[in-house]
Parts: structure tokens; C-alpha cells; sequence
């Protein structure tokens, strides 16, 4: 029972992650439709501001929780910029293309943050410093640190953020204009272009904080951490169903849970297979997703 | 119409084969003038940090036998290097190409056994000589006869690892986790198990992990459950520093073990929880000959670092190929052969001697790990010897 | 064309390309080929078979695979099991051994056989379920089964796990590359000439129309899915036996789909010619960039990436479009077909 309940919390800290990923993927998709494979990088180029931001505070020497949060802050900030910037050059000269377009667009971002990631930090991964004075506490036979549970948390907090800002101020109107109908959200006088732009803002933010939290409790960044990742939060993006945002965090903590599962087995080796498979199996048997809702297309 | 089509294709293809000819009889090697031996290793993709120690050491090596004055009377060595990306089939590429192109007389590399099996066929079909400094599959050397190496094989470092767990630290009951994705690690798991299980004790079933994974708590969580006396963690350091942290979160306190993989810069990572591990390794820092202690000087001075135990590595396999190239005499490639086959160099790692399979004979040292001041220490243990 | 002119045909191209092959090997008199620009030359043949297959998919049909690494995987690594632990048996049927030229070329129609024949039914496992399904959750299920293959791959070490095939006996060479590669643009070019091409191309202008006018678009989707992962599976196939290059899971990745993928975007999407052109040059420029990798190490594969975003802004129909190569194009007229 110890280790079933071990494994339970350590599958949520780790769906947790996934979830905040998802969540940036899920928005780009419902207002743009388009899978932004850079996603996982902007996580990676979040959890390196943090890096950098974190050293310059010399935290190592002092770690504090007030530095924590500006490290975050300061992330998040340039996590948007960058995301902004991405939207602005890569993707929307290809909006009026083709999807494959936009797609390999998509792809080629990817690889540009990756491989220049490698040239200019450097292809040896680095050490976060230590933001936080890591505790365990022993719960009921359960080990837990209070990183991972300040993953959970700040995951939560960050869900009933985002859904408040989309259900409940005017960005988020404007933000569920653009996703049912871009261009005749367009017609009605919201300026698309910046709705777009904020929307990548939002998600890269959040995906930042994905970055610096995971750097928390793994302190090991390096430029090639958000490909796999991005792909497996994808994927759950797609499980909890592409546009809505608790089916982004449902999505994430399952394909957490559900990672943690296999690892437990005899086939952990096949962790990273896992995902897809799931994937495959959710889009054929319920291709909208567990929360999201099927869309006919209209001929 | 598809026949004038094909014609132009068959065309095409004359074309591009006779551009790459050349003749065949070889023009003679010269005698006067640089000697340029080729290196091939990862600086770039995930293999990038390994491959820029090896290459790293080298150069300090190839610079030092420069200044000291070169070889076969005064001639100095090039060294040119190839970048493979990580990919075997580059490795393949680039060595080709150091070979039939630039026509290097010999060639060191590369770290990943994998990389090193895909190009070694080439130096040895063209009969030149190569040595690899660090990768530790058996079947490295076994290509031909043409293919040296200068570290410890993975059946060694394996035993090593094996009879220390089983004398020194009594374990009886060990768990192993593996890189899936690492045949280094691959190896080194079988034969630690081969050993322990011979010296009578269990192994529980290896678990896997991948190469760039971040979170180990499921599979430390189920080895918990099954209370080994020790684990082995054959893997790189990027992965072992956070495999080491999270058990000790996870309030696993048994020593943790593991190879020359360990040794790299992010180990740091591990802080306080590196307390009660230890690893084998091809040399120690702290050995006090002052020939190490030369080496780590020199290399600091140039590349603003501390060297690990690949660029030492990469250091003996330049040292003992410029050796080689003295003793023999000459460039020719049956020559240089055998004379590293024949070669007694006293490395970095160790007294470097050949033995009939081209593999080096030198002992591994085991060293505890301790975190001090924010950097790894490694603290020599004890020294185990091939028998 | 009547039989007796194609058999001519087919004969004399197979004359050529021995005649090429012997060349290759053994050289004429006093010269032989380089082996690095004989490596480089192979190379290019393979990529040629890998993207014009892809093409087939990408190009003619208009669908977004981005897993073709994964039937490479799958087609290489049948076919090399097949010659490393079957081979000599095959071999020694014509009283011969897999490394003897007579023997090796005996057992390469086996194992290509093999590799295309299980790189097919992975396709018809792929197809089936995910070819229903849209664009861009196509493209993520091809990318997923490419990695599930690796995963299983590296797992299996009878056909050597992280290490590589390493067993691999090379029966490759220049003979068996060009003749697959130019069999692959011809089976292509006859599907784009025939009903079924059409029938391609009608799903790939408008899927909903094209089912509405009756084409089963399911069954065709599928059909040109099998076709290209069986060719990817020869590609596989050759590349897993050529010398010193065995396969390798770890590189049998997301990145050797793109790389694939920007083969062909740079060409042209859905012209064979740029498949052609798009593998050539792409394979010959990172070795000539060699130098400058030297002095900016890692700049490369950043140019790649900037190379396909900038190609996708500013001219996404890469540098052919979809026009072919036609000697109309020696002509001054102005009229220049286009496939469809």
C-alpha cells in the first residue's frame, strides 16, 4: 500500500508538469488549430532563463523563497517574449497557408531552439542552482519533498488562474471568439492578431513555470529536455481533449499517473512508447478527447 | 518518354561516379613535413560533452609532444578533427573521409562503442591504424586487428564493480538500473551480473531507464520495495546525479555504485545525497605521480576546467599513437600497427600495455564520492587489479 | 510500350547499371573511385529511394506522415536479420557465401523481399487505424508509431539493442542502390500516370469531394500508405547493409523522419523530381559544409532549421513545385506539364 500510494503521488507530480505544458498546447491549438511543436522547447528555453536568472541572484549560496519567485517571474516574462516572437515571425506569415505548412513551420522552430539551444548554452547539461532548501516529509509511509508538492500546487493554482482569466475577463472572451471563428471574431472588431499573440504569451508562460518548477526537484536542464516532454504533454493535451483546459490538466495528470504505472512494471523500458500508444488508441476511439467535444465538419 | 529518361539517369550517375576517381596506385608518403592524424568524436548532439573531453585531451597531448619536439626526428603532428553529431553513420562518414581524403596516417576515437563499431571497419579495411580512448564494448577491439583501445572493457569494469559490492561492502542482494539507451550501460549491467551472481550473490531483476529521463521515482519506488543491500547505477552522470538525489528523498539509504560514466561535471548535481556512493574509474584525480598531476595542471591552464577521466583518457590514446609513431620508425600503417601493439606507455590511467587483444592491462580504481564545498570529491578507495 | 521494347528496356538499364557497379568496385585501369565520394555517392542513392517514397505519401496524397523512419527501422531490420542469421544458408544454395559478390547479391533479393514485405504490414497496421483521422493527428500517430518501433527495437538485443546492428553483413552496393532507387521513381511515376494516382490526387486537392464522388478515399489512403512504408522498408533494407553503417535505433528517429521530410519540402512537394533533387543535394551538403563545421560547431543543423522555417515563409513549394522534369524543358515552348 506504501508503495502504491508512493507511486500515486509520484505519478501526480510528474502529470502535474505534463499538465502545465498541456495546458499552453491545448490553447494554441483551440484558437489557432495548429500543433506548436516549438511548445516544448519554450519550456526549455523557461527553465534556462530561470538558469540564468537564478545564478545572476546567486541563489545557490542563499536560496530563499522570495528568490524563488522572481526567478519564476522573470521566466515567465521572457518565456512570453520569446513565444510572442515566435507567433509573430515563424507563424504568421504561414497562417494563410496550408496546415501542412504551418506544420512544418512548427517543426522547423522546434528544431532551430533545440540545435541553437546546443550552440549557445552549450551542449552539457547544467546544474540548477538550489532555490529552495529541499525537505522530505514523511507521510503515512509516504516520502514526498515539498518541491513536488509545490509542483502539484502551483499546477492547480495556475489551472484556476488561467480558467478564470478565460471564463472571466475579456481577454478570455476575446480568446473564445478567436478559436470558434477567427475570422468572424475578426468582423466583430477583436483585434485577432493581438488575441493570438496573447494567447502564445499566456501558454509560453506557463510552460516556464513548468520549466523552473521541474528544475526544482531535477536539476538537470539541458537544450534537449523539452522534446520528449513536450511530445508526451501533447499527447496529453490531446487525451484530456484539444481545447479545453481541465481536459488539458485531466490529460496531464493521467498521462502522469499512467507513466509512473508502467515504470512500475517489468515494462518500464517502453515508458516512452506508452504515450503514443495511448495516444493512438485515444484517437481512435475517441478522437475528441475525454473532455472535449466533437466537432462535425460542415461540408 | 521514360527510356530517354532513364539514359539521362544512367548518364547522370557515370557522370558523378568518374568525378570521384582518382588513381589508384597511391603517391608514396612523404617523409618531411607534418604528420596528420585524424581524430573523429560527438562535438555536437547528445554525445557532445563526452567527445569534446576526449578531443579536448588530445589536443593538450598532440600540443605537448609538439613542443617537445615532435616525432621521427622533429616532424610535428596535426591534429585534425571530425565532428560525427553523435550519429554512428557520420562516425563512419567522417572517418572515410579522414582517411581516403585527407590521408591521416592514423585515427583516435570515438567515446560510444556504438559509434566506434560503425567506423572501425573503415580504418580497418584500409589498414590504418586507430585508437579508441574510452569505449568499453568487448567487440570494439574485435573488428581487427587494426583497432587499439586504451581504457578497461566492460567484462573488467563489470568484476570490479561486482567483487567490491560483494567484498568490501557486503552487499548480498543488489538491484541494477539500467540505460535502455546506452549500450555502455547495457554491457556494463551484464557483466556485473554475470560476476555478482558467480560470487554467489542475488541480482533482483535490472529496471530500465532512458537516457534523458528526469524522473526516477516510480521504478527507485519499486526497487525500494524489494530492499537490496546496494543498487548499481551503470549509467552517465547526467542521469545518475538525479537517480541518486531522488532515492535518498525517497529515504534510500544504501550505497549506490557506479562506473567511469559517473564522472562529468553535472555529477555535482547529486549534492549531499553522493554520500555513501562509489565508482570505478580509470584513474584518480588525486593520485599524487606527478605525471597526473602534470596533465590536470596543463589541462586547466588551457581549456579553463577540470579534466575528467574521458579527456585523460583522450590524452593516453594521443600519447601512446605518438609514441607508437616514433618507435615505428615511419608512417606506414602495418608499421605504426605494430608498434602500439608492442607499446608500454605510462599514461595518466596507468601503465598502457597492450595485451594480445589489443586491449589495455591496467587495474580500475574504486572511489567514494563526497560532496564538499559545492563540487564532487573523489576520494580514493582502493585499487583493483586485472588478474 | 510492348513487352519486348520494355524487357529491352529493363535489360539495358540493368547492363548499365553492373556495367556502373563494376566500375565502382573494381575501377578502370589505373583509377578508382574515391571512397569517401563513393560513400557519399551510395548515400545519395538511399535518400533518393527514402524521399521519393515519401513523397508518394506526402507529395501525391497530400497527407502529413512524419514516421517514415519508423518503416525504414522496421524494413532494415527485418531484412539484415534475415541475411545475418539466415544468409549463409540462402547463400550456399548457389554453392556461395554472403561476402562473395555472387552470394551476397543472391541473398539481397531475399532480404529486401523480407524488409519491404514487414515494412508493408507495419504500414497497413498504421494505416488502417490512423488514416481516418485529419492532418495534423495523422502526423502525430506516424511520429508516435516511428517511436514505439524504436522503443521496442532498442529492447530486442538479438538484433543488437543500443548498439546497433553491428552484425550486419555488407551486401550493399552501387548496383542494388540505383536499381531500387530508380525502380521506386518509376513505381511512382506510373502510380501518378494511373487511375489510382488520380484518384490520390483527387484526396489530396479535397478529400470530402473526392469521397463524394465516389473514390474510397479510406482504402486508397491505405494502398499508397503500404506502397510507400514497403519502399522505405528497401531503403531500410540497403542502408542497414552498406559497409560500416549499421543501423541504429537511436538514429532511426523523429529527426531522420524530418530529415526526409525537408528533403522533399526543399524539392518540392509532390514532384518526383524534387524528391530526386531534395535528397541529392541534401545529403552532399553536410559533408561539404565539413569546413565550415569545423569553425562553428552545431551552426549546421541551425542552418537546416532556418532553412526549412525561411522555405516555408517564403516559398513553400520548395525550389520545383510540383513540375517534373520534361525534356519539354530543352524545348523553347512555353507549355510545361505538370503531374496532376
Amino acid at each position: 500500500m506504501d508503495t502504491f500510494l508512493q507511486q500515486f503521488i509520484n505519478g501526480l507530480s510528474l502529470g502535474a508538469i505534463y499538465a502545465l505544458i498541456a495546458l499552453g498546447y491545448t490553447m494554441v491549438y483551440g484558437v489557432l488549430r495548429l500543433i506548436n511543436f516549438a511548445h516544448g522547447d519554450v519550456y526549455m528555453l523557461g527553465a534556462f532563463a530561470g538558469y540564468y536568472l537564478a545564478n545572476s541572484l546567486n541563489l545557490d549560496a542563499n536560496p530563499s523563497v522570495l528568490g524563488a519567485v522572481i526567478v519564476t517571474i522573470g521566466a515567465m516574462a521572457i518565456a512570453a517574449a520569446i513565444g510572442v516572437v515566435i507567433e509573430r515571425f515563424a507563424y504568421r506569415p504561414v497562417r494563410h497557408h496550408s496546415r501542412l505548412t504551418s506544420l512544418i513551420t512548427a517543426i522547423g522552430v522546434s528544431l532551430l531552439l533545440e540545435y541553437g539551444g546546443q550552440v549557445v548554452f552549450g551542449a552539457t547539461p547544467r546544474f540548477f542552482p538550489q532555490m529552495i532548501s529541499s525537505q522530505t516529509y514523511l507521510l503515512g509511509g509516504v516520502q514526498i519533498t515539498n518541491q513536488s508538492l509545490m509542483i502539484i500546487v502551483v499546477a492547480v493554482v495556475m489551472m484556476f488562474g488561467l480558467e478564470f482569466i478565460v471564463h472571466r475577463t475579456k481577454i478570455g472572451k476575446a480568446m473564445r471568439a478567436v478559436s470558434f471563428n477567427l475570422p468572424v471574431a475578426r468582423l466583430m472588431g477583436i483585434n485577432t492578431d493581438f488575441v493570438i499573440a496573447f494567447t502564445f504569451a499566456l501558454g509560453s508562460a506557463l510552460a516556464a513555470v513548468a520549466g523552473v518548477l521541474v528544475a526544482l526537484s531535477i536539476p538537470r536542464i539541458d537544450p534537449l529536455m523539452g522534446l520528449m516532454t513536450g511530445l508526451k504533454a501533447f499527447v496529453a493535451a490531446v487525451l484530456g481533449g484539444i481545447g479545453s483546459i481541465p481536459g488539458a490538466m485531466l490529460g496531464g495528470m493521467l498521462i502522469g499517473l499512467m507513466e509512473t504505472w508502467i515504470s512500475a512494471t517489468a515494462y518500464s523500458t517502453y515508458r516512452d512508447a506508452m504515450a503514443f500508444a495511448v495516444l493512438i488508441l485515444i484517437l481512435l476511439f475517441r478522437p475528441a478527447g475525454i473532455l472535449g467535444t466533437s466537432v462535425t465538419e460542415k461540408v | 518518354m521514360k527510356i530517354r529518361g532513364l539514359i539521362l539517369g544512367i548518364c547522370a550517375l557515370s557522370v558523378a561516379v568518374s568525378t570521384g576517381c582518382e588513381r589508384r596506385t597511391a603517391a608514396p608518403q612523404s617523409t618531411t613535413g607534418e604528420i596528420v592524424v585524424g581524430m573523429y568524436g560527438s562535438l555536437t548532439g547528445d554525445g557532445a560533452s563526452f567527445g569534446q573531453s576526449s578531443v579536448e585531451g588530445a589536443q593538450l597531448a598532440v600540443e605537448e609532444i609538439n613542443t617537445a619536439g615532435g616525432v621521427l626526428g622533429g616532424r610535428k603532428i596535426r591534429l585534425l578533427v571530425e565532428d560525427d553529431q553523435s550519429r554512428p553513420e557520420e562516425a563512419s562518414s567522417a572517418v572515410t573521409k579522414l582517411i581516403t581524403q585527407d590521408k591521416v596516417v592514423a585515427v583516435l576515437g570515438e567515446v560510444a562503442s556504438r559509434r566506434t563499431l560503425a567506423a572501425a571497419p573503415v580504418a580497418q579495411k584500409y589498414q590504418i591504424p586507430l585508437i579508441t580512448p574510452a569505449s568499453t564494448n568487448e567487440r570494439v577491439t574485435q573488428v581487427g586487428d587494426y583497432i587499439f583501445r586504451v581504457c578497461f572493457i566492460d567484462p573488467f569494469q563489470g568484476e570490479v564493480l561486482a567483487k567490491f559490492a560483494y567484498n568490501d561492502l557486503k552487499a548480498r542482494k543488489v538491484a541494477v538500473l539500467k540505460d535502455i539507451q546506452q549500450d555502455y550501460s547495457v554491457g556494463l549491467t551484464d557483466s556485473i551480473q554475470k560476476t555478482f551472481t558467480g560470487l554467489g550473490g542475488k541480482v533482483l531483476d535490472p529496471v530500465s531507464y532512458s537516457s534523458g529521463d528526469a524522473d526516477f521515482r516510480a521504478i527507485l519506488t519499486q526497487v525500494r520495495a524489494q530492499k537490496p543491500d546496494a543498487i548499481f547505477v551503470p549509467g552517465y552522470y547526467s542521469e545518475a546525479a538525479i537517480i541518486v538525489r531522488q532515492a535518498r528523498e525517497l529515504g534510500m539509504t544504501m550505497p549506490i555504485l557506479g562506473g567511469d560514466g559517473w564522472v562529468g561535471d553535472a555529477l555535482k548535481n547529486g549534492r549531499e545525497a553522493l554520500k555513501n556512493t562509489f565508482i570505478s574509474n580509470h584513474y584518480s584525480g588525486e593520485n599524487p605521480d606527478p605525471l597526473v598531476q602534470n596533465f590536470r595542471k596543463a589541462y586547466r591552464a588551457k581549456f579553463n576546467r577540470d579534466p575528467d577521466s574521458i579527456a585523460a583518457l583522450g590524452y593516453d590514446a594521443a600519447k601512446v599513437m605518438g609514441d607508437s609513431i616514433n618507435r615505428a620508425g615511419t608512417t606506414e600503417g602495418p608499421k605504426v600497427r605494430d608498434a602500439i601493439a608492442s607499446a608500454n606507455v605510462k599514461g595518466v590511467t596507468g601503465q598502457l600495455r597492450m595485451d594480445p587483444s589489443r586491449n589495455v592491462v591496467k587495474p580500475a580504481v574504486i572511489e567514494e564520492l563526497q560532496f564538499v564545498n559545492g563540487d564532487v570529491k573523489y576520494v580514493y578507495k582502493t585499487t583493483i587489479n586485472p588478474n | 510500350m510492348s513487352l519486348g521494347r520494355k524487357l529491352a528496356v529493363i535489360a539495358v538499364t540493368v547492363a548499365g547499371l553492373l556495367a556502373l557497379n563494376y566500375v565502382f568496385e573494381y575501377g578502370v585501369g589505373d583509377f578508382q573511385i574515391n571512397p569517401y565520394y563513393a560513400r557519399i555517392i551510395n548515400l545519395i542513392g538511399i535518400n533518393i529511394t527514402l524521399a521519393v517514397s515519401l513523397n508518394l505519401i506526402n507529395g501525391l496524397t497530400g497527407q502529413f506522415s512524419i514516421g517514415h523512419a519508423g518503416f525504414m527501422a522496421v524494413g532494415g531490420y527485418t531484412a539484415t536479420y534475415l541475411t545475418v542469421y539466415h544468409g549463409r544458408q540462402i547463400a550456399a544454395l548457389a554453392g556461395s557465401t554472403p561476402t562473395d559478390p555472387l552470394g551476397g547479391s543472391l541473398v539481397m533479393v531475399p532480404s529486401l523481399l523480407a524488409g519491404a514485405a514487414a515494412a508493408a504490414l507495419a504500414g497497413l497496421l498504421v494505416g488502417i487505424p490512423s488514416l481516418r483521422l485529419k492532418g495534423d493527428y495523422l502526423a502525430i500517430v506516424t511520429l508516435g508509431f516511428s517511436e514505439i518501433i524504436r522503443v521496442i527495437i532498442l529492447n530486442i538485443p538479438a538484433v543488437g539493442g543500443a548498439t546497433g546492428f553491428t552484425d550486419a553483413i555488407p551486401i550493399t552496393n552501387f548496383f542494388w542502390i540505383f536499381s531500387m532507387a530508380i525502380l521506386t521513381i518509376v513505381i511512382t511515376r506510373n502510380i501518378a500516370l494511373s487511375t489510382f494516382g488520380r484518384a490520390l490526387f483527387a484526396i489530396r486537392s479535397d478529400e470530402i469531394a473526392a469521397e463524394a464522388m465516389g473514390i474510397n478515399t479510406t482504402s486508397n489512403k491505405v494502398m499508397a500508405f503500404v506502397i510507400s512504408a514497403s519502399l522505405a522498408g528497401v531503403a531500410g533494407g540497403l542502408s542497414g547493409q552498406l559497409f560500416a553503417n549499421p543501423l541504429n535505433p537511436q538514429n532511426l528517429n523523429f529527426v531522420k523522419s524530418i530529415e526526409v521530410i525537408v528533403m522533399i519540402v526543399l524539392g518540392g512537394i509532390g514532384s518526383i523530381t524534387g524528391a530526386v533533387l531534395g535528397a541529392t543535394i541534401l545529403t552532399i551538403l553536410p559533408e561539404a559544409l565539413r569546413t565550415f563545421d569545423q569553425q562553428f560547431p552545431g551552426l549546421r543543423m541551425v542552418i537546416y532549421a532556418l532553412l526549412l522555417i525561411l522555405l516555408m515563409i517564403f516559398r513553400p513549394q520548395g525550389l520545383l513545385g510540383r513540375r517534373e522534369f520534361t525534356w519539354s524543358w530543352l524545348r523553347p515552348s512555353k507549355r510545361r506539364p505538370v503531374l496532376g
